[in-house]
């Protein structure tokens, strides 16, 4: 037999009906796609009386390149984002890899810096006088760096902040898929690149689909990134429109213009995500790791290249700062509570996130029909516009219907379930597919119901996709601003707060110490998720 | 055994969960003695003051800290519903779209008659409580403040090709060419957006940008508010290369504009609200803005701050803040001429 038919054939295999798919998850995933028209609602009453101006504004050429502008920088940043995560996840799960454990708890760590700061960071550090520039002076007598503002500097900066994404995503896949079938390929002749490129990669579609489209969706929305470094996109003109002259209803009006955009990601993310092949676990044995040989240096340069750009540089810039203020006598200011406020909203936020994705996720994998299709791409609305909208779209509604609950600690959990869903969907998504059915049916034969069977075999095997999944809301709820100034409770706050006020008004000193505690905890967050889902997942599988 | 770890997790939620609830109920208590503050000003300017205020006062205060624009939204968006007493504005900007909504109620006399009346809005829904100069900040190694133009319009010469920093997204900036519109008139304004544009701007994200800028030598003058550079100074020592050029001729680009503050119709809190607007214009807070952010002043008999001119020696624009409301104008000519997208 062909490889390939062996291949398909073994996925056939698997496709027959599972107890974890109960009809009643309907319920509540309708309750979550209402949740996710919130923001649609609102933005519709809103741009129902956006003035002339506005569309004339909508109407230019002008607004055209802009979109033209913001899709290009998108596109880019997907694919440098796909294809050094890919690479980097190859790396520290197939190779022989020189310090493969400590790179893959570091590498998905650029996703804790907010975009704002780390674009200032960056500005600082390679401006044309900057701190480089500086250091590059004293020793080579260099006068002016070339510029990085622009559309590279933006390529650059959200591709170190977005690789993360799919870094996750594939590692994830990569440490829990099907190994027999490389070995097959291995021992049929093909080499690592072939097998790669003919096993690996189709194994990884479903989930490179998902994560590029999270990268796609947050070039799109992203507004502090694109504005420090000078690069005109649709969601910077929305802003603008927020900020000059606090016209609410022109900036509906684009933010539906931008829904109708993101629209166009998702399906080309459904083509390119084809059928997603389910792609269980098997019997795992210890696997024979790639020799890196004399590329071992190659790589070793890549990865200390990332990290070095995406962690150690912005750490080093707020050690600087933190430093130099404190010279000069500044204080640091306090940073207890808003951290105690960050960890324990972020943590809800990622459990609630997941509990509300599950139905969702189950019926897309389980119960593949256009109903749940449509439910799956609807549960990125929250996703596809710029987080000050969603975080009004909550004050309007909040404030107006449910007085007793507006700005309080449901209301800000709620917005971030909204605006982080998407996140948790994908990896939980590629979790589902890892799942042998034919052990859920064993253990429904036994007796079990289906509640049990989910719980008691599907759950810890999809374990470590639900640990990506905490993990990438958990990070970003970290970094969260817009929702969070407008929506907690009065009086709360976190690093995030506490570092966005101090640079907005030129402290640098006093948004060094709760940056660097952001980056830290999170950094121990990580470890902590990682390990545990290390363990679970080997546990699961001996 | 994993089992039973994984709903170890429900009862760690519930409790903080109930801990979330408590802290919000405790929040939402409204006894007489309290006071909501939306404030755009950020927590680093002026939590002090807010502190102080509760400490003399003991009125328990609680602020919501966001951007001015993004606050004012909010406050339109709740309407009436609003739990905020006041709206402590870093901008004119938000404090006007709050007030068109109808959601500000008028200040008495006695406390709008503290400043002067081109600081506050012409109703009394609202009052300047601190002010701040629109200067050119330029790098002190490579010019001297002779080598600088009398006027703003100077700066469309050739020879400052390339080494201009503006931020046109600013809402400072965007009152200095209302200014600009109501004392030069359109055409002239028009001229010099153009002119600018001509010498190629570098386009910043706001004055702190500019001012870093400036002194890193990456541009050599800038358009910017007088106080950012007294931060820089401060953290880095007088070696920072930028100094504050007051153009001091009496024309837009020698504005003055203020920070202010007014009270929502809709608030529970009016005494209170009332008290702490009073506060803020009292010597003590205004010295705190003198001494601490390095603004001016507005009440007479304050001292302005170590090495800066007091208010009344500048030869300011003689414009009032009502003056400066045709926003919509300015934004259609900015886009018009292609300074904004």
């Amino acid at each position: 037999m062909m490889l390939k038919d062996w291949v398909v054939a073994k996925r056939v295999g698997a496709v027959v009906a599972s107890p974890v798919r109960g009809a009643w998850l309907y319920l509540p995933a309708a309750l979550v796609a209402l949740a996710m028209s919130l923001p649609l609602i609102y933005l519709i009453i809103r741009a129902s009386t956006a003035g002339s101006s506005a569309w004339t504004w909508l109407l230019r050429f002008q607004t055209v390149q802009i979109m033209g502008q913001s899709v290009g920088l998108a596109l880019s940043v997907m694919l440098a984002a796909l294809i050094l995560g890919v690479l980097l996840a190859w790396l520290v799960t197939r190779s022989d890899l020189i310090g493969r454990t400590i790179w893959s708890a570091l590498l998905p760590l650029p996703l804790v810096i907010p975009s704002y700061v780390g674009a200032y960071l960056f500005v600082s550090f390679f401006a044309p006088r900057g701190l480089l520039q500086n250091l590059l002076e004293g020793w080579l007598g260099v006068e002016r760096l070339p510029s990085i503002y622009g559309f590279w500097g933006a390529w650059l900066v959200l591709t170190l902040m977005t690789y993360p994404y799919v870094f996750l995503a594939a590692r994830t896949v990569l440490m829990g898929g099907d190994r027999s079938l490389e070995e097959a390929a291995r021992s049929l002749g093909c080499s690592p690149l072939e097998t790669f490129w003919k096993v690996t990669l189709p194994q990884l579609r479903p989930a490179l689909a998902a994560s590029s489209l999270l990268v796609g969706l947050y070039v799109l929305r992203d507004f502090g990134a694109v504005s420090i470094l000078r690069f005109t996109t649709f969601t910077r003109a929305i802003y603008l429109h927020y900020q000059s002259s606090i016209d609410r209803s022109a900036a509906a009006l684009l933010s539906l213009v931008l829904i109708l955009i993101t629209v166009g990601f998702l399906v080309t993310e459904q083509r390119f995500r084809r059928s997603a092949a389910e792609n269980p676990y098997t019997a795992v044995r210890p696997v024979e790791l790639v020799r890196l040989g004399r590329w071992q240096i190659l790589a070793l340069t890549a990865i200390i290249l990332t990290v070095v750009f995406g962690l150690i540089l912005p750490t080093a810039v707020l050690f600087y700062w933190l430093v130099r203020g404190l010279a000069a006598g500044e204080q640091l200011g306090i940073w207890v509570s808003p951290l105690v406020g960050s960890v324990s909203v972020s943590g809800l936020a990622a459990i609630l996130t997941i509990l509300a994705a599950l139905p969702v996720a189950i019926l897309s994998v389980r119960r593949k029909n256009l109903l749940t299709k449509v439910l799956e791409k609807w549960s990125y609305l929250g996703y596809a516009v710029p987080g000050i909208v969603v975080a009004l779209a909550l004050v309007f509604l909040g404030a107006n219907f449910v007085p007793r609950l507006y700005q309080t600690f449901f209301m800000l959990l709620f917005a971030y379930v909204i605006l982080f869903l998407p996140q948790a969907m994908g990896s939980i998504q590629a979790a589902l597919r890892m799942v042998q059915r034919s052990l859920e049916e064993a253990a429904a034969s036994l007796g079990e119901n289906p509640l049990r069977v989910f719980q008691r075999v599907t759950l810890p095997l999809m374990m470590p996709g639900v640990a990506t999944a905490a993990a990438l809301v958990f990070l970003t709820t970290m970094k969260e601003l817009p929702a969070t100034l407008l929506l907690a409770p009065i009086g709360f706050s976190t690093l995030a707060t506490q570092v966005w006020g101090a640079v907005s008004e030129a402290y640098f000193a006093r948004a060094a110490a709760p940056a660097l505690i952001l980056i830290l905890t999170s950094s121990i967050s990580m470890y902590l998720i990682n390990h545990h889902s290390a363990i679970e997942g080997s546990s699961q599988r001996q | 055994m994993i089992k039973t770890r994984y709903w170890l997790i429900l009862p760690l939620m519930a409790v903080v969960l109930v801990g979330c609830a408590s802290f919000s109920a405790s929040s939402q208590a409204e006894d007489a003695g309290s006071l909501i503050i939306y404030s755009g000003r950020s927590e680093s300017l002026v939590r002090p003051v807010i502190e102080q205020f509760a400490q003399v006062s003991g009125i328990k205060v609680e602020v919501r800290y966001g951007n001015t624009a993004e606050l004012a939204a909010t406050l339109l968006e709740e309407g009436k519903n609003s739990p905020a007493d006041v709206f402590y504005a870093q901008d004119p900007g938000g404090l006007g779209a709050v007030a068109n909504a109808g959601l500000l109620a008028v200040l008495p006399d006695e406390t709008l008659e503290k400043v002067e009346s081109r600081f506050r809005s012409a109703q009394g829904l609202w009052v300047g409580i601190s002010g701040r100069a629109r200067v050119v900040v330029y790098n002190s190694q490579r010019l001297q403040p002779e080598d600088l133009p009398a006027d703003l319009f100077g700066f469309t010469d050739p020879r400052w090709k390339g080494k201009i920093g503006w931020a046109p997204t600013n809402a400072s900036f965007q009152a200095m060419v209302t200014a600009m519109r109501q004392m030069w008139g359109e055409e002239k304004t028009r001229q010099w957006l153009l002119g600018i544009l001509a010498n190629q701007p570098v386009v910043y994200d706001g004055n702190t940008a500019i001012v870093a800028a400036v002194g890193s030598g990456e541009i050599e003058v800038g358009f910017v508010n007088h106080y950012y550079l007294y931060r820089f100074l401060k953290e880095q020592g007088d070696s920072f290369a930028a100094r504050n050029h007051f153009l001091n001729n009496g024309g837009p680009d020698s504005l003055v504009m203020v920070s202010g503050i007014g009270r929502l119709a809709a608030g529970k809190n009016e005494e209170n609200a009332l008290k702490f607007i009073h506060f803020l214009l009292s010597p003590v807070a205004q010295q705190y803005f003198a001494a601490q952010t390095n603004e001016y002043p507005l009440v007479a008999g304050v001292q302005t701050a170590a090495g800066l001119a007091p208010l009344e020696s500048l030869n300011a624009a003689n414009i009032s803040v009502d003056q400066l409301a045709d926003l919509e104008g300015t934004l259609n000519l900015l886009r018009e001429t292609g300074v904004l997208p």
